[in-house]
């Protein structure tokens, strides 16, 4: 089937990948705090990869990617909570429908707001994210399960390295084929000039809400995943902050690239875990003076992202 | 026949009429001039006919079929195709996808065939590209079609323009300023493209231009604007003798 065939490339790095973490996380030489940053790194690339789509191929600037991987983590802790799922065969139909419901609230949003641009849409997004956290917050008056500003305990922890990888590299496969096709040019189009686009014929409406419920979808699958990895949920996880983390990484990555995305996702994570264990826990917030100040000089360096040395 | 009608177009922009009770109509296979001095509602008229603004009153009819305040991609469909006054290409994409992008919003394998990767996919994508290709060959390009849009010098980029409208398989082109910012050589060339452009691809053009060579030259028709309105319409001969349109317009030139 030409879907895998003509990625071997990619299914054979993601093989040896695999090999190479389940060999350090079989031998516990990553130990289990290590091996959970792993599966959490891979999940941050899945939901950035999402924005990707959104910002980077489509030029649509969201500030509220955190609220659609919110979305999911809340919905998949739900779920899986309530319904005492803790295999993975019931686990995947989950998955599938956090990214569903995820994609369904991005399209009913998106129809409204992605008539706005620029600096109107932010603000729009920024809106969306805002009142998703209020909703976190306060939603222990819906359900009690669901924690409210106490937070969501006592998930089950379903994820695993096999799921996170599987379902990553198969959501990277299919990603490349869309932004291969005519499709991902459509969107290339809207992002250089949306009126030029209309005149050749793109329904600019509808790519750019396709643009944005699967990037929404993937933003939810990550959100999932991350819930039943780490089986507790708070609101501010998923804040503005959380938002800016995802753009900074669509950044650095370089805006639609897709390898840049996975690969900025994974430095991200590891940096700023890494220096979690390197530095003492007193001096711990200088962090935020170390990380802002490499953003600088990466940006100054390569303005378009850590893998393009020059724009084409 | 007529390919396009328009009736009693009007369009304000606060209080100015732009295009104020507009009538004319387009022959199937003519090239159709418009002339007018700045702000008389030239290019409103063709945001008007291509949907990029929906008119405040009036009709406009394309093959019998009212498309009045269309969206301008489903007017892309129908077959109407424009190029911009400021030049709009993608300047992201290189030349090759600037008129594959055109070619392949017409070509309908979905999103089911791009993802499992069907045959339907590769065919549509084999025939866009080998339609991409021609096109581009025929417009002079094919040397540069790896390149960025925005690599092209000035010349080069309208003809792009041109070839991403021709994508479309238009059979209305409206052309808006192809001349601006050319050498007189180079628009004695653009006057042999658009006439080949007619032949080649069987399209009506109507075009605006400030250039008055250019647009004697290679127009069946011409009609004169001024202040949103029509001053007259004729051939070049009658326009150019219009006591109307000297006055409002041609002034000195013809001395």
């Amino acid at each position: 089937m030409r879907f895998f065939t003509e990625s071997k490339w990619y299914l054979a790095v993601a093989f040896v990948i695999y090999i190479i973490l389940k060999a350090l996380f079989a031998s516990n030489i990553a130990s289990p705090y290590i091996q959970q940053i792993i599966q959490y790194a891979i999940i941050i690339a899945l939901a950035s990869l999402g924005l990707n789509i959104i910002y980077g191929f489509t030029g649509q600037f969201s500030l509220g990617h955190a609220a659609f991987y919110g979305i999911g983590a809340y919905t998949s802790a739900y779920l899986t909570k309530t319904l005492g799922i803790d295999n993975i065969f019931y686990y995947i139909p989950v998955l599938m429908a956090c990214s569903v419901i995820s994609g369904f609230i991005g399209l009913l949003i998106g129809i409204p707001i992605l008539k706005l641009k620029d600096d109107f849409l932010a603000i729009a997004t920024l809106g969306f994210g805002t009142l998703v956290r209020v909703f976190f917050d306060n939603s222990d008056k819906i359900s009690d399960v669901l924690g409210g500003s106490r937070g969501f305990v006592g998930i089950p922890k379903i994820t695993n390295l096999e799921l996170v990888l599987f379902f990553t590299l198969i959501i990277i496969i299919i990603t490349r084929y869309m932004i291969n096709s005519r499709f991902g040019l459509f969107l290339r189009c809207i992002k250089d000039d949306e009126l030029a686009a209309s005149s050749i014929g793109i329904n600019t409406t509808n790519m750019k809400l396709l643009a944005f419920t699967y990037g929404c979808m993937l933003a939810g699958f990550g959100g999932a995943f991350y819930a039943n990895l780490y089986t507790f949920l708070h609101p501010s996880n998923f804040d503005i902050l959380k938002s800016i983390d995802f753009l900074i990484i669509v950044i650095i990555g370089g805006m639609g690239n897709i390898m840049g995305t996975i690969f900025a996702s994974v430095i991200w994570v590891g940096f700023i875990e890494g220096l979690r264990i390197v530095l003492p826990s007193e001096i711990l917030d200088i962090r935020w003076v170390v990380i802002p100040i490499l953003l600088i000089f990466i940006m100054m360096w390569r303005p378009y992202g850590i893998m393009v040395k020059k724009p084409k | 026949m007529k390919i396009l009608e328009v009736i009693d177009l009007e369009k304000a922009f606060g209080g100015v009429r732009a295009v104020d009770r507009l009538s004319f109509f387009i022959e199937e296979g003519e090239i159709f001039g418009i002339i007018g001095p700045n702000g008389a509602g030239k290019t409103t008229l063709f945001n008007l006919i291509s949907g990029i603004y929906s008119p405040d009153k009036g009709r406009v009819i394309f093959k019998g079929k009212d498309i009045t305040g269309a969206m301008p991609y489903k007017l892309s469909h129908l077959g109407i195709a424009r190029t911009f006054q400021n030049m709009r290409l993608f300047n992201g994409l290189t030349v090759l996808e600037n008129v594959l992008s055109a070619v392949l919003s017409k070509r309908a394998y979905n999103i089911f065939h791009a993802v499992f990767r069907t045959k339907g996919y590769l065919i549509g994508e084999k025939e866009a590209y080998n339609t991409a290709s021609e096109l581009i060959e025929s417009f002079g390009l094919t040397e540069k079609a790896g390149y960025p849009a925005s690599s092209l010098s000035y010349g080069e980029q309208r003809r792009l323009e041109l070839a991403r409208a021709l994508a479309t398989k238009p059979t209305l082109m409206l052309i808006d300023e192809p001349g601006a910012g050319m050498n007189p050589r180079e628009i004695g060339d653009l006057a042999s493209i658009i006439k080949t452009i007619k032949k080649k691809f069987s399209v009506t053009i109507a075009i605006i231009e400030h250039q008055m060579n250019l647009i004697m030259n290679i127009s069946d028709r011409i009609m004169v604007m001024d202040f949103g309105e029509e001053i007259m319409t004729g051939t070049p001969q009658e326009v150019k003798k219009d006591k109307r349109v000297i006055e409002a317009y041609l002034g000195e030139e013809l001395d």
